[in-house]
């Protein structure tokens, strides 16, 4: 396995790419409606202005093939509404802040959830387990939008120890990448938790108890690598999801993100903002899968042998 | 011969929602050094359940020692601290389990694994440890220890991973070795071997074995005593030959004949009518009044006292058995 496995995976991305590119290519097109559609009557000359300009007036296999040879060399093409930008500028000044406020969050949702679930399992019925759990029902149920203003409320108006909007000073980091890493830590800390119940009742484990190792050595060394299993596996897509699905967390604290445009983009028939910010989540899906299968393999020695 | 553990009037109950379950109720035994004392009895019988609960791995609650001794090396494991249990497991009482295909970690290499006991309990390095588990596994008859050392357990056979449990359990040098079913996951030619296996490091280290079964054969083959349980009671104790040949009570009879034997053809296998009771619900008399041919009122009211001639005891109503 390794290189050569790794390698595989790579290669198979390529056909999944061009299948992806392709059917968002079609769909946004056969989609009601165009870019230049709106509620007042554009004069037919302008609109065939418009049309000429972006190449729309030619047959869609023709620009299909442009927009793959514009993709070949790394261009995403003009935006069909913000003017004089290009889709490439878009993401390039969204999308890093997008990923900053992703990866904070991931990193909160880690601390809070394994520390949390790993508590539980150590001490199943007791408070330990009971408080934590019941609070991570409630992240799991809340929508950010009622999570978010509540720690506005709470931290920035009442304590004042927190900001409540912008995206300038390290501090403004704090209460978005909280609200936006609350439902994640919920679903880690339950996934933690059933992972470790698990594996604790299995038989390895007894036999760790028989050789007459101590708790906190079971822990480490037979029960954690197994229990975080699932969590591994799930953070592939939630990463994805964390990084270019914050839209509401990124309203609420007006963040400059990735997550407005992925909206905006698909109700205006934006159709080169959609291509450009769907297949960026294509590709943030396939790398952190790919980061999955490969962490995977280095935790579960059965895995590397098929 | 010394005696090495000395167990009286072990209660282990179970404190479920749904009532007490006596699990284990009333054991007397006594165990020697050297020697090999098989423990038969039904699935359900209490068998796994007194000899985890006297390593101290099961948790408590639900599990309570109610009554008893155990009494191993100058003290009672029944109410030893968790700490001084910690140090007697895997070191003077070691165990080894019913599945050797889920027993090991599949997370870690055997190496990893065989070390610990070492490293636990006598302070050795990496290396040493290393050293002394590379002979274990020569004398359980895996040939090429360094390849093993290096292997995970899923790509071993049962047979296999089952020689690795006992080489992990044998380097501490243990006074008693708990063999859990040892063979019952295995296929009966590999079953004879592991049984061979355990006999000759037996007789060299002069440990005794504790050998849970639910297989009459294997301790005819390899057991000098046995112990019958049911329904969480001793019914029966002796020499093999005191249960193979002499035995009092109805229900080791009705064991014995429902037994597969190759010098008798039998046109069907006979079975012991019913089920085992419900632990739960137990009454003052017998567990096996039910299912027994010779049932009598007393039986209904009251457990019978030990009927003794010798090592051979026998809990039974029936002054001789027809």
């Amino acid at each position: 396995m390794g290189l050569r496995y790794l390698l595989g995976r790579l290669l198979g991305m390529i056909p999944v790419f061009f299948a992806v590119v392709t059917a968002i290519f079609f769909l946004i097109r056969f989609a009601p409606g165009g870019p230049f559609d709106s509620e007042r009557n554009v004069p037919p000359q302008i609109l065939e202005n418009l049309n000429k300009k972006y190449h729309l007036d030619e047959p869609l296999l023709m620009q299909y093939v442009h927009y793959l040879n514009d993709l070949a060399h790394g261009d995403l093409g003009p935006s069909f509404k913000h003017a004089n930008r290009t889709v490439n500028e878009i993401i390039g000044e969204a999308f890093p802040v997008s990923l900053e406020l992703g990866l904070i969050s991931l990193v909160w949702a880690l601390l809070i959830g394994i520390t949390a679930g790993g508590l539980a399992a150590l001490k199943p019925n007791t408070a330990f387990d009971y408080i934590p759990m019941s609070i991570s029902i409630l992240g799991i149920c809340l929508p950010t939008f009622v999570i978010g203003p509540f720690l506005v409320l709470v931290f920035g108006m009442w304590l004042e120890i927190a900001p409540v909007s912008g995206w300038d000073s390290i501090g403004d980091r704090i209460l978005p990448s909280l609200t936006l890493g609350f439902a994640f830590a919920a679903y880690i800390s339950r996934l933690t938790r059933g992972g470790l119940m698990e594996i604790r009742s299995l038989d390895f484990v007894r036999t760790a108890r028989a050789k007459g190792l101590p708790e906190s050595l079971i822990l480490v060394k037979h029960t954690l690598r197994g229990g975080l299993l699932p969590v591994v596996s799930y953070l592939g897509p939630a990463l994805a999801g964390i990084i270019a699905g914050a839209l509401v967390t990124e309203t609420i604290f007006s963040i400059p993100g990735l997550g407005r445009f992925f909206i905006e983009s698909a109700l205006n028939r934006d159709y080169t903002v959609v291509m450009g910010t769907s297949l960026l989540y294509f590709t943030l899906i396939f790398v952190c899968n790919f980061l999955v299968d490969v962490t995977y393999t280095i935790l579960d020695p059965r895995v590397r042998h098929e | 011969m010394g005696e090495v553990l000395h167990v009286r009037d072990y209660r282990a109950y179970f404190h479920t929602r749904r009532g007490i379950v006596k699990a284990v109720d009333g054991l007397n035994f006594n165990l020697s050094a050297g020697e090999t004392l098989g423990i038969v009895g039904e699935s359900g019988s209490g068998k796994s359940v007194f000899l985890l609960s006297l390593l101290g791995l099961l948790p408590k609650p639900p599990l309570r020692i109610e009554s008893g001794s155990a009494q191993f090396g100058g003290m009672d494991l029944v109410t030893a601290s968790e700490d001084t249990m910690r140090s007697i497991r895997g070191n003077k009482i070691a165990m080894i389990f019913q599945e050797p295909m889920t027993s090991l970690n599949p997370y870690l290499k055997i190496g990893t694994q065989l070390i610990e006991p070492l490293m636990i309990h006598r302070n050795k390095t990496k290396d040493e440890a290393f050293k002394i588990v590379k002979g274990s596994l020569l004398k359980v008859g895996i040939g090429d220890p360094d390849r093993a050392l290096n292997a995970y357990p899923h790509e071993f056979s049962g047979g296999m991973r089952q020689r690795v449990m006992i080489a992990m359990a044998l380097t501490t040098h243990p006074e008693i070795l708990i063999a859990d079913e040892p063979t019952t996951a295995l296929d009966v030619t590999v079953q004879a071997q592991i049984l061979e296996l355990l006999k000759s490091i037996q007789k060299e280290t002069g440990m005794a074995v504790i050998l849970v079964t639910h297989d009459l054969g294997v301790v005819a083959g390899v057991a000098d005593r046995c112990l019958v349980m049911y329904a969480g009671k001793l019914f029966e104790q002796g020499s093999v030959d005191d249960i193979f040949y002499r035995s009092q009570h109805p229900y080791t009879h009705a064991l014995l004949k429902s037994t597969p034997r190759l010098d008798k053809a039998l046109a069907a296998l006979p079975s012991i009518a019913g089920t085992a009771p419900d632990l739960s619900k137990l009454g003052p008399g017998c567990p096996f009044d039910a299912r027994c041919e010779y049932v009598k009122e007393e039986c209904r009211n009251s457990f019978p006292t030990a009927k003794r001639t010798e090592e051979h005891e026998s809990f039974c109503h029936l002054e001789k058995l027809p």
